[in-house]
Protein backbone atom coordinates (compact mmCIF):
# COMPACT_ATOMS: atom_id res chain seq x y z
CA UNK A 1 0.00 0.00 0.00
CA UNK A 2 2.61 2.51 1.28
CA UNK A 3 4.40 2.08 -2.32
CA UNK A 4 1.07 3.05 -4.58
CA UNK A 5 1.26 5.54 -7.22
CA UNK A 6 0.01 8.17 -5.17
CA UNK A 7 3.46 8.55 -2.95
CA UNK A 8 5.30 11.88 -3.22
CA UNK A 9 8.60 13.55 -1.41
CA UNK A 10 5.86 15.96 0.85
CA UNK A 11 2.50 16.40 1.09
CA UNK A 12 1.60 20.00 2.48
CA UNK A 13 -1.90 21.04 3.48
CA UNK A 14 -3.05 24.16 2.80
CA UNK A 15 -2.25 26.62 0.52
CA UNK A 16 -1.84 29.60 2.67
CA UNK A 17 1.36 32.10 3.41
CA UNK A 18 2.77 28.65 5.38
CA UNK A 19 1.80 26.05 3.02
CA UNK A 20 3.28 27.41 -0.30
CA UNK A 21 6.30 29.23 1.30
CA UNK A 22 6.51 25.70 2.63
CA UNK A 23 6.02 24.01 -0.78
CA UNK A 24 7.69 26.17 -3.24
CA UNK A 25 11.13 25.94 -0.46
CA UNK A 26 10.86 22.26 -1.34
CA UNK A 27 10.20 22.29 -5.19
CA UNK A 28 13.24 24.92 -5.58
CA UNK A 29 15.22 22.33 -4.67
CA UNK A 30 14.28 19.97 -6.77
CA UNK A 31 11.85 17.75 -4.81
CA UNK A 32 8.44 16.70 -5.53
CA UNK A 33 5.78 18.48 -3.77
CA UNK A 34 1.93 18.39 -3.23
CA UNK A 35 -0.11 21.25 -1.47
CA UNK A 36 -3.16 20.20 -0.73
CA UNK A 37 -6.02 22.84 -0.92
CA UNK A 38 -9.43 22.46 0.45
CA UNK A 39 -11.01 25.68 -1.12
CA UNK A 40 -11.84 26.37 -4.48
CA UNK A 41 -8.46 28.05 -5.51
CA UNK A 42 -5.90 28.87 -2.95
CA UNK A 43 -6.97 31.99 -0.96
CA UNK A 44 -10.53 31.33 -1.12
CA UNK A 45 -10.75 30.28 2.31
CA UNK A 46 -7.82 32.37 3.67
CA UNK A 47 -8.59 35.67 5.69
CA UNK A 48 -6.44 38.13 7.53
CA UNK A 49 -5.93 41.80 8.19
CA UNK A 50 -4.59 42.87 6.05
CA UNK A 51 -0.92 43.68 5.26
CA UNK A 52 2.29 41.64 4.53
CA UNK A 53 6.21 42.44 5.58
CA UNK A 54 8.11 43.36 2.87
CA UNK A 55 11.60 41.79 4.34
CA UNK A 56 9.92 38.62 5.24
CA UNK A 57 8.25 38.26 1.96
CA UNK A 58 11.22 38.58 -0.19
CA UNK A 59 12.74 35.71 1.30
CA UNK A 60 9.97 33.49 -0.72
CA UNK A 61 9.43 36.00 -3.11
CA UNK A 62 11.96 38.02 -4.38
CA UNK A 63 10.16 39.38 -6.91
CA UNK A 64 6.85 40.14 -5.47
CA UNK A 65 7.20 43.88 -5.04
CA UNK A 66 6.82 44.35 -8.65
CA UNK A 67 5.36 41.26 -9.89
CA UNK A 68 2.52 40.59 -6.82
CA UNK A 69 -0.90 41.97 -7.17
CA UNK A 70 -0.20 44.41 -3.73
CA UNK A 71 -2.55 47.16 -3.31
CA UNK A 72 -0.55 50.07 -1.10
CA UNK A 73 2.81 50.34 0.21
CA UNK A 74 2.47 51.83 4.05
CA UNK A 75 3.78 54.77 4.90
CA UNK A 76 1.82 55.22 8.26
CA UNK A 77 1.16 53.75 11.33
CA UNK A 78 -1.68 55.10 13.17
CA UNK A 79 -2.50 54.40 16.63
CA UNK A 80 -6.00 55.29 17.91
CA UNK A 81 -7.16 55.26 21.14
CA UNK A 82 -10.96 55.58 21.18
CA UNK A 83 -12.34 56.40 24.21
CA UNK A 84 -16.49 56.64 24.21
CA UNK A 85 -16.82 59.35 22.36
CA UNK A 86 -13.20 60.88 21.88
CA UNK A 87 -10.11 59.70 20.49
CA UNK A 88 -6.20 60.18 20.47
CA UNK A 89 -4.03 59.18 17.50
CA UNK A 90 -0.61 59.13 17.67
CA UNK A 91 0.74 58.52 14.05
CA UNK A 92 4.27 57.56 12.48
CA UNK A 93 4.84 58.31 9.10
CA UNK A 94 7.84 57.95 6.85
CA UNK A 95 8.22 56.95 3.24
CA UNK A 96 9.32 53.53 2.46
CA UNK A 97 8.09 49.88 1.75
CA UNK A 98 8.36 47.75 4.74
CA UNK A 99 5.03 46.72 4.23
CA UNK A 100 1.65 46.01 1.39
CA UNK A 101 -1.95 46.21 2.14
CA UNK A 102 -2.79 43.27 -0.13
CA UNK A 103 -6.06 40.89 -0.69
CA UNK A 104 -5.77 37.68 0.18
CA UNK A 105 -8.00 36.16 -2.81
CA UNK A 106 -5.76 38.06 -4.86
CA UNK A 107 -1.87 37.48 -3.29
CA UNK A 108 -2.25 33.89 -2.63
CA UNK A 109 -3.54 33.02 -6.01
CA UNK A 110 -0.51 35.00 -7.25
CA UNK A 111 1.74 33.31 -4.90
CA UNK A 112 -0.10 29.89 -5.49
CA UNK A 113 0.63 30.41 -9.60
CA UNK A 114 4.51 31.28 -8.26
CA UNK A 115 4.39 27.68 -6.90
CA UNK A 116 2.84 25.74 -9.38
CA UNK A 117 6.01 27.79 -12.02
CA UNK A 118 8.24 26.47 -9.35
CA UNK A 119 7.12 22.78 -9.55
CA UNK A 120 4.83 21.63 -6.99
CA UNK A 121 1.81 20.27 -7.73
CA UNK A 122 -1.33 21.87 -6.27
CA UNK A 123 -4.47 19.98 -6.13
CA UNK A 124 -7.52 22.05 -5.21
CA UNK A 125 -11.13 21.30 -3.66
CA UNK A 126 -9.85 18.44 -1.55
CA UNK A 127 -10.30 18.42 1.95
CA UNK A 128 -7.69 16.68 4.29
CA UNK A 129 -10.03 14.38 6.66
CA UNK A 130 -7.29 12.24 8.12
CA UNK A 131 -3.76 11.34 8.73
CA UNK A 132 -2.52 8.13 7.85
CA UNK A 133 0.13 6.28 9.68
CA UNK A 134 2.42 3.61 10.18
CA UNK A 135 2.69 2.70 13.76
CA UNK A 136 4.05 6.17 15.17
CA UNK A 137 5.11 7.75 12.10
CA UNK A 138 2.65 10.17 9.61
CA UNK A 139 2.89 8.57 6.22
CA UNK A 140 0.33 10.38 4.50
CA UNK A 141 -2.88 11.66 4.48
CA UNK A 142 -6.66 10.66 3.61
CA UNK A 143 -8.70 12.69 1.94
CA UNK A 144 -12.46 12.71 0.20
CA UNK A 145 -11.60 10.63 -3.12
CA UNK A 146 -7.88 9.85 -2.74
CA UNK A 147 -5.67 8.81 -0.21
CA UNK A 148 -1.64 10.65 -0.87
CA UNK A 149 1.86 9.35 0.57
CA UNK A 150 4.45 10.89 1.19
CA UNK A 151 7.91 10.57 3.32
CA UNK A 152 6.96 14.30 5.42
CA UNK A 153 3.47 15.62 5.55
CA UNK A 154 3.95 18.97 6.42
CA UNK A 155 0.53 20.46 7.98
CA UNK A 156 -0.40 24.02 6.94
CA UNK A 157 -4.24 24.06 7.91
CA UNK A 158 -4.86 26.79 9.76
CA UNK A 159 -5.88 27.73 13.07
CA UNK A 160 -8.38 24.55 13.56
CA UNK A 161 -5.62 22.64 12.67
CA UNK A 162 -8.04 19.60 13.06
CA UNK A 163 -4.42 17.64 11.86
CA UNK A 164 -2.01 18.52 14.20
CA UNK A 165 -4.63 17.65 17.11
CA UNK A 166 -4.91 14.51 15.54
CA UNK A 167 -1.11 14.00 15.35
CA UNK A 168 -1.62 14.47 19.47
CA UNK A 169 1.11 17.49 19.52
CA UNK A 170 -2.01 19.46 19.61
CA UNK A 171 -4.30 20.20 22.55
CA UNK A 172 -7.84 21.46 22.65
CA UNK A 173 -7.75 25.10 22.16
CA UNK A 174 -8.75 27.39 25.00
CA UNK A 175 -11.01 30.34 24.73
CA UNK A 176 -8.73 32.54 26.21
CA UNK A 177 -5.67 31.66 23.50
CA UNK A 178 -7.82 32.65 20.40
CA UNK A 179 -9.58 35.99 19.26
CA UNK A 180 -11.95 36.15 16.68
CA UNK A 181 -11.83 38.73 13.94
CA UNK A 182 -14.79 40.30 12.20
CA UNK A 183 -13.65 42.81 8.90
CA UNK A 184 -15.26 44.30 6.57
CA UNK A 185 -13.95 45.41 3.06
CA UNK A 186 -15.63 48.98 2.21
CA UNK A 187 -15.29 50.17 -1.75
CA UNK A 188 -14.52 53.64 -1.55
CA UNK A 189 -12.65 55.72 -4.65
CA UNK A 190 -9.61 55.72 -5.07
CA UNK A 191 -9.30 59.59 -4.80
CA UNK A 192 -11.65 59.90 -1.67
CA UNK A 193 -9.10 57.26 0.18
CA UNK A 194 -6.12 59.08 -0.78
CA UNK A 195 -7.59 62.47 0.44
CA UNK A 196 -8.93 60.88 3.68
CA UNK A 197 -5.95 59.39 4.57
CA UNK A 198 -3.56 61.93 3.44
CA UNK A 199 -1.18 59.92 0.60
CA UNK A 200 -1.07 59.64 -2.44
CA UNK A 201 -1.82 56.57 -5.22
CA UNK A 202 -0.28 53.63 -4.07
CA UNK A 203 0.40 54.93 -1.02
CA UNK A 204 -1.49 53.08 2.57
CA UNK A 205 -2.06 54.03 6.00
CA UNK A 206 -2.39 51.31 8.92
CA UNK A 207 -5.17 52.09 11.54
CA UNK A 208 -4.33 50.04 15.27
CA UNK A 209 -6.90 50.88 16.98
CA UNK A 210 -7.54 50.29 20.25
CA UNK A 211 -10.47 51.27 23.25
CA UNK A 212 -13.84 52.39 21.84
CA UNK A 213 -16.31 49.14 21.58
CA UNK A 214 -13.50 47.14 23.03
CA UNK A 215 -12.97 49.10 26.21
CA UNK A 216 -12.44 46.82 28.98
CA UNK A 217 -12.22 43.52 26.98
CA UNK A 218 -8.83 41.85 24.95
CA UNK A 219 -9.72 43.28 21.88
CA UNK A 220 -8.07 45.60 19.06
CA UNK A 221 -9.27 47.33 15.77
CA UNK A 222 -7.50 47.51 12.60
CA UNK A 223 -7.50 49.41 8.79
CA UNK A 224 -6.18 48.89 6.16
CA UNK A 225 -6.25 50.92 3.02
CA UNK A 226 -6.08 49.08 -0.44
CA UNK A 227 -6.20 50.36 -4.03
CA UNK A 228 -9.79 51.03 -3.76
CA UNK A 229 -11.27 50.07 -0.54
CA UNK A 230 -10.58 50.17 2.89
CA UNK A 231 -10.79 47.13 5.60
CA UNK A 232 -11.78 47.90 9.27
CA UNK A 233 -12.22 45.27 11.43
CA UNK A 234 -11.77 44.07 14.94
CA UNK A 235 -10.48 40.87 16.85
CA UNK A 236 -11.83 40.31 20.44
CA UNK A 237 -10.26 37.16 22.35
CA UNK A 238 -13.50 34.23 21.73
CA UNK A 239 -13.22 34.37 25.88
CA UNK A 240 -14.35 38.32 26.47
CA UNK A 241 -16.89 37.44 23.73
CA UNK A 242 -18.35 34.16 25.55
CA UNK A 243 -18.18 36.23 29.19
CA UNK A 244 -20.11 39.24 27.66
CA UNK A 245 -22.35 37.75 25.86
CA UNK A 246 -20.93 40.10 22.54
CA UNK A 247 -22.16 39.60 19.22
CA UNK A 248 -18.47 40.19 17.02
CA UNK A 249 -20.63 42.22 13.97
CA UNK A 250 -22.29 44.16 16.65
CA UNK A 251 -18.83 45.49 17.90
CA UNK A 252 -17.52 46.12 14.77
CA UNK A 253 -20.59 48.31 14.14
CA UNK A 254 -20.10 50.16 17.11
CA UNK A 255 -16.39 50.70 15.66
CA UNK A 256 -17.75 51.76 12.51
CA UNK A 257 -20.21 54.15 13.82
CA UNK A 258 -17.15 55.59 16.41
CA UNK A 259 -17.20 59.67 15.65
CA UNK A 260 -13.48 59.37 14.97
CA UNK A 261 -13.68 56.22 12.36
CA UNK A 262 -16.87 57.08 10.43
CA UNK A 263 -15.76 60.14 8.75
CA UNK A 264 -13.15 57.53 7.27
CA UNK A 265 -15.14 55.62 5.78
CA UNK A 266 -18.36 57.24 5.26
CA UNK A 267 -20.14 56.34 2.05
CA UNK A 268 -17.74 53.21 1.55
CA UNK A 269 -20.10 50.09 0.50
CA UNK A 270 -19.77 46.66 1.37
CA UNK A 271 -17.62 44.73 -0.57
CA UNK A 272 -17.10 41.53 1.37
CA UNK A 273 -17.60 40.16 5.27
CA UNK A 274 -15.55 38.15 6.64
CA UNK A 275 -14.30 36.47 9.73
CA UNK A 276 -11.38 34.80 11.12
CA UNK A 277 -9.59 32.90 14.24
CA UNK A 278 -6.49 34.05 15.25
CA UNK A 279 -4.20 31.93 17.19
CA UNK A 280 -3.25 34.34 20.51
CA UNK A 281 -1.95 32.26 22.67
CA UNK A 282 1.24 32.87 22.05
CA UNK A 283 4.87 31.36 23.58
CA UNK A 284 2.89 29.22 26.31
CA UNK A 285 0.71 27.75 23.98
CA UNK A 286 2.57 26.71 20.86
CA UNK A 287 2.77 22.61 20.70
CA UNK A 288 5.71 20.84 20.03
CA UNK A 289 6.23 21.12 16.02
CA UNK A 290 7.32 18.11 14.73
CA UNK A 291 7.03 14.35 14.78
CA UNK A 292 7.81 11.58 12.92
CA UNK A 293 7.41 12.56 9.11
CA UNK A 294 5.04 15.46 10.60
CA UNK A 295 5.93 18.88 10.73
CA UNK A 296 3.65 21.71 11.86
CA UNK A 297 3.66 25.95 10.53
CA UNK A 298 2.01 29.05 10.79
CA UNK A 299 -1.09 29.24 12.44
CA UNK A 300 -1.97 25.59 12.53
CA UNK A 301 1.30 26.04 15.24
CA UNK A 302 0.21 29.06 16.57
CA UNK A 303 2.61 31.13 15.31
CA UNK A 304 1.68 34.80 15.72
CA UNK A 305 2.72 38.15 17.78
CA UNK A 306 -0.03 39.50 18.05
CA UNK A 307 0.96 42.63 19.96
CA UNK A 308 2.97 43.63 16.46
CA UNK A 309 0.04 42.92 14.08
CA UNK A 310 1.95 40.19 12.81
CA UNK A 311 1.17 36.67 11.74
CA UNK A 312 1.60 35.98 7.75
CA UNK A 313 5.45 36.22 8.28
CA UNK A 314 6.07 34.31 10.89
CA UNK A 315 3.77 32.08 8.46
CA UNK A 316 6.21 32.17 5.66
CA UNK A 317 9.58 31.74 7.60
CA UNK A 318 8.22 28.37 9.86
CA UNK A 319 7.29 27.23 6.19
CA UNK A 320 10.64 27.86 4.46
CA UNK A 321 12.14 26.70 7.51
CA UNK A 322 9.93 23.52 7.34
CA UNK A 323 10.67 23.06 3.89
CA UNK A 324 14.79 23.48 4.33
CA UNK A 325 14.17 20.57 6.64
CA UNK A 326 12.11 18.52 4.54
CA UNK A 327 15.00 19.00 1.74
CA UNK A 328 17.56 17.62 3.90
CA UNK A 329 15.35 15.32 5.12
CA UNK A 330 15.23 13.97 2.04
CA UNK A 331 18.48 13.91 1.27
CA UNK A 332 19.58 11.84 4.31
CA UNK A 333 16.47 9.49 4.07
CA UNK A 334 15.60 9.97 7.71
CA UNK A 335 12.15 11.12 8.51
CA UNK A 336 12.29 10.55 11.96
CA UNK A 337 10.90 12.96 14.84
CA UNK A 338 14.95 13.82 15.88
CA UNK A 339 15.69 14.63 12.28
CA UNK A 340 12.89 17.11 11.79
CA UNK A 341 13.48 18.44 14.99
CA UNK A 342 16.17 20.46 13.20
CA UNK A 343 13.04 22.87 12.32
CA UNK A 344 12.49 23.34 15.71
CA UNK A 345 15.85 24.30 16.47
CA UNK A 346 16.17 26.20 13.06
CA UNK A 347 13.26 28.39 14.21
CA UNK A 348 14.30 28.58 17.91
CA UNK A 349 17.08 30.61 15.95
CA UNK A 350 15.17 32.68 13.85
CA UNK A 351 12.94 35.69 15.15
CA UNK A 352 10.11 33.47 15.21
CA UNK A 353 10.13 32.17 18.08
CA UNK A 354 12.69 34.73 20.11
CA UNK A 355 9.84 36.86 19.13
CA UNK A 356 7.44 34.95 21.02
CA UNK A 357 8.87 34.17 23.68
CA UNK A 358 10.11 37.81 24.24
CA UNK A 359 6.39 38.44 24.74
CA UNK A 360 5.38 35.44 26.69
CA UNK A 361 3.80 36.86 29.65
CA UNK A 362 1.97 39.52 27.82
CA UNK A 363 -1.31 37.32 27.54
CA UNK A 364 -1.22 36.58 31.10
CA UNK A 365 -0.81 40.07 32.34
CA UNK A 366 -3.13 41.28 29.55
CA UNK A 367 -5.97 38.80 30.77
CA UNK A 368 -4.73 39.74 34.18
CA UNK A 369 -5.16 43.64 34.08
CA UNK A 370 -6.92 44.00 30.76
CA UNK A 371 -9.55 46.30 32.89
CA UNK A 372 -6.82 48.38 33.72
CA UNK A 373 -5.09 48.68 30.48
CA UNK A 374 -7.67 48.67 27.99
CA UNK A 375 -10.49 50.54 29.80
CA UNK A 376 -9.25 52.85 32.44
CA UNK A 377 -5.62 53.85 31.15
CA UNK A 378 -7.34 54.54 27.55
CA UNK A 379 -9.89 56.57 28.69
CA UNK A 380 -7.02 58.57 31.26
CA UNK A 381 -4.72 59.40 27.60
CA UNK A 382 -8.13 60.93 26.28
CA UNK A 383 -9.25 62.97 29.34
CA UNK A 384 -5.47 64.00 29.38
CA UNK A 385 -5.77 65.89 26.25
CA UNK A 386 -9.41 66.73 27.12
CA UNK A 387 -7.98 68.77 30.10
CA UNK A 388 -5.34 69.73 28.08
CA UNK A 389 -7.28 70.83 25.41
CA UNK A 390 -9.76 72.78 26.96
CA UNK A 391 -10.41 76.32 27.31
CA UNK A 392 -12.42 77.18 30.08
CA UNK A 393 -11.02 80.29 32.20
CA UNK A 394 -9.73 77.78 34.89
CA UNK A 395 -6.49 78.36 36.05
CA UNK A 396 -4.24 75.11 34.45
CA UNK A 397 -2.40 74.33 37.70
CA UNK A 398 -5.89 73.52 38.89
CA UNK A 399 -6.73 71.48 36.03
CA UNK A 400 -3.01 69.72 36.16
CA UNK A 401 -3.77 69.04 40.23
CA UNK A 402 -7.38 67.61 39.40
CA UNK A 403 -6.16 65.22 36.79
CA UNK A 404 -2.60 63.71 38.94
CA UNK A 405 -5.28 63.64 41.83
CA UNK A 406 -7.64 61.71 40.16
CA UNK A 407 -5.05 58.70 39.16
CA UNK A 408 -5.31 58.57 42.62
CA UNK A 409 -8.44 58.40 43.82
CA UNK A 410 -10.63 56.76 40.57
CA UNK A 411 -9.20 53.41 41.56
CA UNK A 412 -7.62 52.00 44.59
CA UNK A 413 -4.03 52.97 45.46
CA UNK A 414 -3.52 48.99 45.55
CA UNK A 415 -4.68 48.84 41.81
CA UNK A 416 -2.10 51.06 41.11
CA UNK A 417 0.94 49.12 42.63
CA UNK A 418 -0.40 46.23 40.41
CA UNK A 419 -0.45 47.99 37.10
CA UNK A 420 2.82 49.17 37.95
CA UNK A 421 3.88 46.14 38.72
CA UNK A 422 2.59 44.59 35.74
CA UNK A 423 4.25 46.61 33.90
CA UNK A 424 7.79 45.82 35.18
CA UNK A 425 6.78 42.03 34.68
CA UNK A 426 5.99 43.28 30.97
CA UNK A 427 9.43 44.94 30.44
CA UNK A 428 11.64 42.61 31.93
CA UNK A 429 10.21 39.52 29.76
CA UNK A 430 10.86 41.56 26.96
CA UNK A 431 14.13 43.56 27.45
CA UNK A 432 15.57 40.69 29.91
CA UNK B 1 -26.39 46.56 9.00
CA UNK B 2 -27.69 43.33 9.62
CA UNK B 3 -25.61 40.04 9.70
CA UNK B 4 -27.96 38.97 6.77
CA UNK B 5 -26.96 41.93 4.59
CA UNK B 6 -22.75 41.43 5.37
CA UNK B 7 -23.60 37.37 4.41
CA UNK B 8 -25.16 38.91 1.19
CA UNK B 9 -21.63 39.86 -0.06
CA UNK B 10 -20.07 36.54 0.62
CA UNK B 11 -20.06 33.76 -2.33
CA UNK B 12 -21.61 30.26 -1.15
CA UNK B 13 -21.89 26.83 -2.20
CA UNK B 14 -23.60 25.18 0.68
CA UNK B 15 -23.60 20.91 0.78
CA UNK B 16 -27.00 19.09 1.09
CA UNK B 17 -25.80 18.00 4.43
CA UNK B 18 -24.40 20.14 7.72
CA UNK B 19 -21.30 19.97 8.17
CA UNK B 20 -21.52 21.42 11.73
CA UNK B 21 -23.66 18.41 13.87
CA UNK B 22 -24.34 19.31 17.85
CA UNK B 23 -25.43 16.32 19.89
CA UNK B 24 -29.09 17.57 20.20
CA UNK B 25 -29.26 16.33 23.76
CA UNK B 26 -26.09 18.05 25.23
CA UNK B 27 -27.46 21.17 23.71
CA UNK B 28 -31.16 20.97 26.09
CA UNK B 29 -28.53 20.84 28.79
CA UNK B 30 -26.44 23.64 28.10
CA UNK B 31 -26.65 27.07 30.13
CA UNK B 32 -24.88 29.34 28.05
CA UNK B 33 -26.01 28.91 24.27
CA UNK B 34 -22.26 30.60 23.71
CA UNK B 35 -22.52 29.52 20.05
CA UNK B 36 -26.08 31.62 19.46
CA UNK B 37 -24.37 34.66 19.68
CA UNK B 38 -20.52 34.62 19.24
CA UNK B 39 -20.52 33.50 15.62
CA UNK B 40 -20.00 35.62 12.99
CA UNK B 41 -22.25 34.36 10.50
CA UNK B 42 -25.55 34.17 13.28
CA UNK B 43 -25.40 30.23 12.05
CA UNK B 44 -27.10 28.93 15.03
CA UNK B 45 -30.39 29.76 16.82
CA UNK B 46 -32.12 28.73 19.98
CA UNK B 47 -35.89 27.62 19.40
CA UNK B 48 -37.01 27.44 22.30
CA UNK B 49 -40.85 25.67 21.73
CA UNK B 50 -39.07 22.82 20.25
CA UNK B 51 -36.23 22.97 22.47
CA UNK B 52 -34.10 22.68 19.47
CA UNK B 53 -31.12 24.19 18.59
CA UNK B 54 -31.15 25.38 14.33
CA UNK B 55 -27.98 25.13 12.50
CA UNK B 56 -28.14 27.79 9.12
CA UNK B 57 -24.78 26.01 8.18
CA UNK B 58 -25.27 27.52 4.73
CA UNK B 59 -24.35 30.70 6.30
CA UNK B 60 -20.94 29.17 7.77
CA UNK B 61 -17.77 31.51 7.40
CA UNK B 62 -15.60 28.44 8.77
CA UNK B 63 -13.72 30.26 11.34
CA UNK B 64 -14.27 27.18 13.93
CA UNK B 65 -15.34 30.07 17.05
CA UNK B 66 -18.50 27.61 17.88
CA UNK B 67 -15.97 24.52 18.06
CA UNK B 68 -14.00 26.31 20.18
CA UNK B 69 -16.84 28.03 22.52
CA UNK B 70 -19.00 25.08 23.13
CA UNK B 71 -19.60 24.76 26.52
CA UNK B 72 -20.15 21.06 26.51
CA UNK B 73 -17.40 20.40 23.90
CA UNK B 74 -20.76 18.27 21.74
CA UNK B 75 -20.08 19.78 18.82
CA UNK B 76 -18.94 17.87 15.69
CA UNK B 77 -17.26 20.41 13.53
CA UNK B 78 -15.59 19.34 10.03
CA UNK B 79 -14.58 21.19 7.46
CA UNK B 80 -17.30 21.53 4.63
CA UNK B 81 -16.55 19.20 1.28
CA UNK B 82 -14.19 20.12 -1.18
CA UNK B 83 -15.99 22.09 -3.37
CA UNK B 84 -18.39 23.48 -0.68
CA UNK B 85 -18.91 26.32 1.93
CA UNK B 86 -17.83 29.63 1.43
CA UNK B 87 -15.36 31.15 -0.86
CA UNK B 88 -13.96 34.47 0.06
CA UNK B 89 -12.67 36.85 -2.83
CA UNK B 90 -11.34 39.77 -0.62
CA UNK B 91 -10.23 37.73 2.62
Amino acid sequence: MLNSDNKTDVIVVGAGPAGISCAITIARKGKRVVLIERGMFAGSKNVFGGAIYTQPTKEIFPNFETEAPVERRNIAHNFMILGKEDSTTISYRKSGNGSYSVIRGKFDRWAAQEAKNAGVTIVEQTVVRELIKNGTTVVGVKTELEDYYADIVVLADGVNSLLAKQTGLRKDIDTKDVALSVKEVLKLDKDIINHRFNVKDDEGVIGQIFGGPMLGILGLGFMYTNKDSVTIGLGVTLNDLVENNYRPFELLEQLKNHPSIAPLIEGGTLKEYNAHLIPEGGYKKIPKLCDNGVMIVGDAGMLVNNLHWEGTNLAMISGKLAGETAVEALNAENFSKKFLSRYEKALKNSFVIKDMHTYKDLMDICHERQKAFLDYYLKKINSFFEMFTTVNSVPKRENYWKFIKSIFTDRKICELFKDLWAIIRLLWGILL
Amino acid sequence: MNIDKKLYTLKYTPDSKSHLNPDKEQCKLCNSRNCTYICPAGVYEWNEEKQELIVNYENCLECGACRIACERKSLDWQYPKGTKGVTFKQG
